[in-house]
């Protein structure tokens, strides 16, 4: 953390023939708010989300200690070499739990930097990534894969892939239905055609659902309404992070775009952002990211919703910052969800979407009646 | 850098809302657009920030076609004070003034040194230093329509329109407002509610009635007594300013039946 004398505010006020200014007392917010203390910020809660991922791989039905997991991990990594009654352990830690918390991790990531742009694109702040439709379009996808058989040449993928073009098609629906004639799209008029799409899809499930001959189909309609980690394994993982980091990236790149439409559309085009052009190229963005998140993880609410508003409280409203600290919380956060979920009632596991709204509703709101935080004016 | 409305029409929903307006503001000029509610000013300032694409016309910025530059190098030429002024989420006064700065810079290349002089010099100038960590969303009108013109300052135009700007200003702050963009020696296109703030502040003045110009010139040719009864339906005295000698308008209450 910088000393407040050396951030830019201070220098400008002393330059300046202004009289001293009346500022309270700097807070967290503005040594967060310096390059330096982002930085410092950042790279503290990768060694949290580091720690966070070996603890969380290590407990389980069989505890392995921190340091016995760090160095499982690492022999796994280096190829280097184990004792040989530890061939089991590695098993559990390599195949089955790493990959586990390693997708975790992304989701958390993902929903959080999605939520944040979903949140500036439509303007509204009750907006998450599943909004648009995705997640009811991906139930849709996957249930009807799993009644009707369809997509078996991909094998154990073809639910995940049912569930990827559900969503795709929810997003496209919802965006063709929200579409003026000239094709321009209204924040609110896209919000609106979300949730009514999103209800639809829930009728067609429930249709699907009534006509089916087995219950599987409803264990899987459990299962992509509240959201599991159980079929994470090392062959979906690179899809994964390669889509959800990739998003990332691009998604920091368009910050400051996204304040600027924060500005109002007119401002935004006087400020040379059109903003129909930036809200389809997010949107499109937005849809893919959830779609491949959702396929891997069902719909997990609340963390795409409140991570932003969360982060914004402490780091202030600048999409350069809030991208860059929300995905870390959101995965550190999805990592320890995660492992409430499948150690408190073991060997059976609480649905994540449970964990994330009992653990994270009663911190949102006591946050949210401690400091002062506006969206929209409100 | 002169700015030229040429034969703007803007037709939306098949209601002719501009009609073959053409106006000139010269480099350095102040140019005001005044007229009833619905006449069109702000239809017309939206080409010129282009918000709206005109129906037919051109709007031309020194020798370039406005709508042939990418919406990039339009904002680095243009700049705009619009009216919706709403901004959804609780920036920094600081950090509005510097995305002024986003049509100069790539995706999302940090601000420069000089770019960040620029900013606390502008927010100096507006009186802002002192707001700089304030979010917006708490400020008052006043406050934060100096934000904003920081906002449009930091983008260094060429030529800056405004709609409005001295809506929820106080006397103090319309007459501080006014001053600076007459001392800011950019070429000015500005809509104006108030005739005698227009007449002080502006160069020349456009009246527009119904969507279409029907009277250009200098404060002392454009408001005469005749034209604000034909255009406003107001009867008014005018007087010269014992100052300035600008022209000055005096109404009376007109005498209504009781109710």
């Amino acid at each position: 953390m910088s000393p407040p004398s050396l951030s830019p505010t201070a220098a400008v006020a002393a330059a300046s023939d202004a009289p001293p200014p009346d500022t309270p007392a700097k807070g967290v917010r503005s040594r967060l708010t310096s390059r330096t203390g982002l930085a410092a910020t950042c790279a503290a809660l990768l060694l949290v989300l580091l720690a966070s991922v070996v603890v969380a791989i290590g407990l389980g039905s069989a505890v392995v200690t921190p340091g016995d997991t760090a160095r499982l991990l690492w022999a796994a990594l280096s190829g280097g070499s184990i004792a040989a009654d530890e061939v089991t352990t590695y098993q559990i830690i390599w195949q089955i739990r790493t990959p586990r918390v390693l997708l975790a991790a992304l989701v958390g990531a993902g929903l959080s930097a999605v939520g944040v742009a979903i949140q500036a694109l439509v303007r509204n702040a009750l907006a998450d990534p599943f909004v648009l439709g995705v997640s009811s379009g991906a139930s849709v996808g996957a249930v009807g894969v799993t009644v009707t058989g369809g997509l078996a040449a991909l094998g154990i993928y073809a639910v995940s892939a049912g569930a990827f073009i559900g969503a795709l098609v929810a997003s496209l629906l919802v965006y063709a239905a929200s579409a003026s004639r000239g094709g321009v799209l209204s924040p609110l008029r896209l919000v609106l055609t979300g949730v009514a799409m999103a209800l639809g899809f829930q009728a067609v499930m429930s249709v699907i659902i009534y006509f089916a001959p087995d219950s599987e189909a409803t264990s899987m309609v459990l299962y992509w309404t509240m959201g599991s980690f159980g079929a994470a394994s090392w062959g979906s993982l690179p899809v994964v992070a390669g889509c959800v980091l990739l998003g990332l990236a691009v998604l920091h790149r368009y910050s400051r775009a996204l304040d600027v439409l924060a500005l109002g559309d007119e401002t935004a085009t006087s400020l040379g952002i059109s903003p129909d052009r930036h809200r389809k190229g997010l949107l499109l963005l937005a849809s893919l990211i959830t779609g491949v998140i959702v396929a891997v993880s069902g719909a997990i609410s609340f963390v795409g919703l409140v991570m932003p508003h969360l982060v914004r409280m402490v780091v202030g409203a600048t999409h350069a910052r809030v991208l860059a600290v929300a995905p870390l919380v959101g995965a550190v956060f999805m990592v320890w969800v995660d492992l409430v979920s499948r150690t408190l009632v073991a060997p059976r596991e609480l649905p994540l979407g449970v964990i994330t709204a009992l653990v994270g509703v009663p911190v949102f709101v006591t946050l949210m009646r401690r400091k002062a935080y506006m969206f929209g004016g409100r | 850098m002169d700015l030229v409305l040429d034969g703007l029409s803007v037709t939306i929903d098949g209601k002719l809302l501009v009609r073959d307006l053409s106006l000139e503001v010269g480099s350095g000029q102040i140019v005001g657009l005044v007229g009833p509610n619905g006449s069109g000013k702000s239809t017309a300032l939206k080409c010129v920030y282009r918000a709206l694409r005109p129906s037919s016309g051109v709007v031309r910025v020194g020798d370039d076609d406005l709508s042939r530059l990418t919406p990039r190098r339009g904002a680095q030429v243009v700049a705009a004070m619009a009216q919706d002024g709403a901004v959804d989420l609780d920036f920094t006064v600081e950090e509005v003034v510097a995305l002024g700065r986003a049509p100069h810079l790539r995706g999302n290349q940090a601000l420069g040194a000089r770019e960040r002089e620029l900013c606390a010099r502008t927010m100096a100038r507006l009186d802002l230093t002192r707001l700089a960590d304030r979010g917006v969303l708490t400020l008052s009108g006043g406050e934060r329509q100096r934000v904003l013109l920081a906002r449009a300052l930091v983008q260094e135009p060429r030529i800056l329109v405004l709609d409005e700007p001295t809506n929820h200003l106080d006397v103090r702050h319309q007459i501080e407002f006014l001053s600076l963009l007459k001392g800011s020696g950019l070429t000015v296109l500005v809509v104006l509610h108030d005739l005698n703030l227009a007449a002080a502040a502006c160069d020349r003045i456009g009246v527009l009635s119904h969507g279409a110009l029907v009277a250009a010139g200098t404060p002392e040719e454009v408001l005469t007594t005749g034209l604000v009864d034909e255009v406003f339906g107001v009867k008014a005295s005018v007087i010269s300013h014992p100052l300035t000698g600008d022209p000055q308008l005096l109404y009376a209450l007109s005498p209504s039946p009781p109710l």
